[in-house]
């Protein structure tokens, strides 16, 4: 299978409040780092077809892969400004989104 | 009932100037309430798709953003009651997160609901004569109006009762719910335009005819987003009895020739700009002398009952001059300044026009918390008969304040952080919320603002500066109106970057134009140095008492693109 240029993971929002998610092994995670990461062609459209019933099941909306860099401990991190700041909040209010959470509990699961 | 109902009145200081549902607008929107309430039960239970959900949540002014759901709640013409400034304040709190964003078409923006409160929030609202609909999806939008309207010293006529009466006419209008893509009406009576009429898909003025008699000033075909277009003139003078039927025949000849086939064209403006005024003109006044006009024939009992809701509010009889304003402006240099900048001559003597600022230095454009709103209701109500307007620049206005209370009502408002002294300068910068919040955004652009906003913050080099507009949009679609900002900001995206482009020379007045590209995009952090330099050249070249816009088109665009060409041998990157 075709090597990706970038590694990808599973972006999506969710429905009842539009918190935006990420798709790991067991389901839908607030925290990007528990996403799992599709490596090639084949792992990405698997992910692409598990949230496809994630939207049949109306769980989530606005399911997209997004391109992601990993860190030294294999987490993954998106590359783009765009997911980056959905990752964390407005960047002009911090103590609101998931980085308030962070901050809070120190973990932003 | 009037709109300063007797028995409103007879409490003191808590009239409602604004128009209060008759029983078939309660029942309307009570239905549209019940109606969403069951789409969101069923959406929730799976019962439908999201593809069949949208357009129902769109309808009700719900979108889908970066980080949550945001809800976007009409004020009409831009006027609220205390009560209702208070209703917002309560679900900031109950349901968001403390705060709204107050934005450039005079609504209010909840940034976090959940969707499962969006009902109850729509309650809420309801309970207080308000509502999300038309707020979005492809119909004639919220009506809006000079912020001035009704108390501003340059006015012909009110704007509002005009504004409600197409409300009335456009919010049932089903042939008008599925229109090739939205579409915007804004209207003014005064000789200043502070309505952006020639931005609008249609703008009216209300104006005297050949007898003295208010007819329409009609404009047709402006707007922003990714092609900005300067409204034109399609009919000088209008009679008010034609007025429906007019519009209508716009409508439907927008109906019938506007281009479904492709998004980005599918604007009125496009239509105008590709088939030319003159034969729309031909084709609107063809259809308009060819229609069936009764179902539109002018309803003066109506219109009257409407603007009788818009009746002045109990005015005291006060000299022109206030001894309490003089001695407090000798006495007090900040309120001094204040009094200068926020403040605008009333029609009636005694009386003032407070515009209150919600650009403090490095603060968010339009946004206000509930404890805010909260003031601001109290000061109204204290201060103004009850009443608020919120502006297209992002602020609110007090309409009708005693010359002698400034004073006091200043003190209140500097204690909540409400008194800074920069309406109409550099900071009052419009921004729309970018990529801090808005999935289709290409950047940020509250955070330039913010900048900007610091950069700037001396109020005195500000006031030497004079009357500048700042307006900055996160992508292409212009809701933070750079087009005709004087110097106008629009974020994109360059190599994985976002970078912004500078345009200089807008005017969203009656003068309008639409600004000119400077030069290649600049990065976030040097927004602010290009703006300082721009400024500075202007300073130096400015004749008398020319404002930057003036200085501009005396200059032209090459002298100006050379400060930025100098800019980059300084090791900009553009
Ligand atoms: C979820 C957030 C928003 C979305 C999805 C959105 C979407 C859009 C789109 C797609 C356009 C281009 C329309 C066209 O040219 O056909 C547009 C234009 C515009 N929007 Fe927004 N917008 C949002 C927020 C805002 C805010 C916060 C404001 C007010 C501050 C605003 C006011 C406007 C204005 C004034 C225009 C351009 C004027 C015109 O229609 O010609 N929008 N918006
Ligand atoms: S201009 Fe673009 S980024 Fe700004 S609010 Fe409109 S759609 Fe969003």
């Amino acid at each position: 299978m075709a090597l990706l240029k970038n590694p990808q993971i599973l972006i999506a929002s969710d429905l009842r409040d539009g918190e935006a998610l990420f798709l790991g092994a067991d389901g839908w995670a607030r925290d990007h780092k528990s996403a799992a990461v599709a490596r090639d062609s084949q792992e990405a459209a698997a992910l692409e077809a598990r949230g496809k019933g994630e939207i049949a099941a109306n769980r989530v909306v606005d399911v997209y892969l997004a391109d992601v860099g990993l860190e030294a401990d294999g987490s993954p991190t998106p590359l783009h400004y765009r997911e980056k700041m959905r990752i964390k909040g407005p960047s002009v209010r911090p103590d609101l989104g998931k980085q308030a959470r962070a901050a809070q509990s120190g973990d932003a699961k | 009932m009037t709109a300063h109902d007797p028995q409103q009145a007879a409490r003191p200081n808590t009239p409602t100037t604004t128009y209060l549902y008759d029983n078939y607008d309660t029942a309307f929107v009570r239905e549209r309430v019940a109606e969403f309430r069951e789409q969101v039960r069923r959406r929730l239970e799976g019962a439908t798709t999201e593809e069949e959900f949208r357009p129902f949540r769109l309808m009700n002014g719900l979108y889908l953003q970066l980080h949550a759901y945001m809800l976007r709640v009409a004020i009409p013409y831009g006027t609220l009651t205390a009560r209702q400034m208070r209703s917002l304040a309560d679900i900031a709190d109950k349901w968001d997160k403390g705060y709204g964003h107050f934005t450039t078409r005079q609504n209010l923006q909840f940034n976090w609901p959940k969707l499962v409160d969006v009902p109850d929030i729509l309650e809420a609202l309801a309970e207080v004569e308000m509502h999300a609909i038309q707020t979005s999806g492809n119909c004639i939008r919220n009506v809006t109006a000079d912020h001035f309207s009704g108390v501003a010293a340059d006015e012909y006529e009110d704007p509002r009762p005009t504004a409600e009466f197409l409300r009335q006419w456009s919010s049932l209008h089903s042939e008008f719910s599925f229109l090739p893509r939205k579409f915007k009406i804004a209207v003014s009576g005064a000789a200043q335009d502070r309505a952006a009429v020639k931005v609008h898909d249609i703008g009216l003025r209300v104006v005297a005819g050949p007898g003295g008699e208010p007819g329409y000033e009609v404009y047709v075909g402006g707007g922003l987003g990714r092609s900005p277009f300067v409204g034109k003139v399609v009919r000088e003078f209008l009679p008010r009895e034609d007025l429906l039927a007019y519009l209508e025949a716009i409508l439907r000849v927008y109906n019938r020739f506007g281009r479904r086939d492709n998004k980005y064209k599918a604007r009125i403006k496009i239509l105008v700009h590709e088939t030319g005024l003159d034969q729309i003109r031909a084709e609107v006044e063809a259809e308009f002398a060819a229609m069936d006009r009764t179902p539109f024939a002018h309803d003066a009992e109506e219109f009257a009952r409407i603007a009788a809701f818009f009746a002045p509010p109990p005015y005291e009889t006060l000299p022109a001059q206030s001894e309490a304003l003089q001695s407090a402006k000798r006495e007090n240099p900040a309120f001094a300044a204040f009094a200068e900048v926020n403040v605008s001559a009333h029609k009636i003597d005694g009386y003032a026009i407070v515009t209150v600022s919600l650009k403090p230095t490095g603060g968010i454009p339009g946004d206000a918390t509930s404890a805010q709103m909260r003031v601001l209701a109290d000061a109204s109500e204290k201060f103004g008969f009850g009443e608020l307007r919120v502006s297209h620049e992002q602020n609110i206005v007090l309409p009708h304040v005693k010359k002698d209370d400034l004073f006091a009502l200043w003190r209140m408002l500097d204690a909540a952080g409400l008194a800074t002294a920069n309406v109409g300068l550099l900071t009052d910068i419009i921004s729309c919320p970018g990529l801090d919040y808005c999935s289709l955004a290409t950047a940020r652009s509250i955070p330039i603002a913010q900048a900007i906003s610091r950069r700037f913050k001396d109020e005195e080099r500000q006031r030497e500066i004079g009357r500048l507009g700042i307006k900055i949009s996160g992508c292409i679609n212009a809701c933070g109106h750079h087009h005709v900002g004087a110097i106008g900001v629009l974020g994109l995206e360059k190599k994985g970057q976002e970078s912004y482009q500078i345009t200089l020379g807008g005017d969203p007045s009656l003068s309008a134009s639409v600004g000119e590209l400077l030069g290649p995009g600049v990065g976030a952090d040097q927004v602010a140095d290009v703006i300082e330099h721009i400024v500075d050249f202007y300073l130096s070249e400015r004749q008398g008492e020319e404002r930057f816009i003036d200085t501009w088109r005396r200059l032209g665009h090459a002298r100006f693109k050379d400060v930025l060409r100098r800019e980059g041998e300084n090791g900009a990157d553009i």
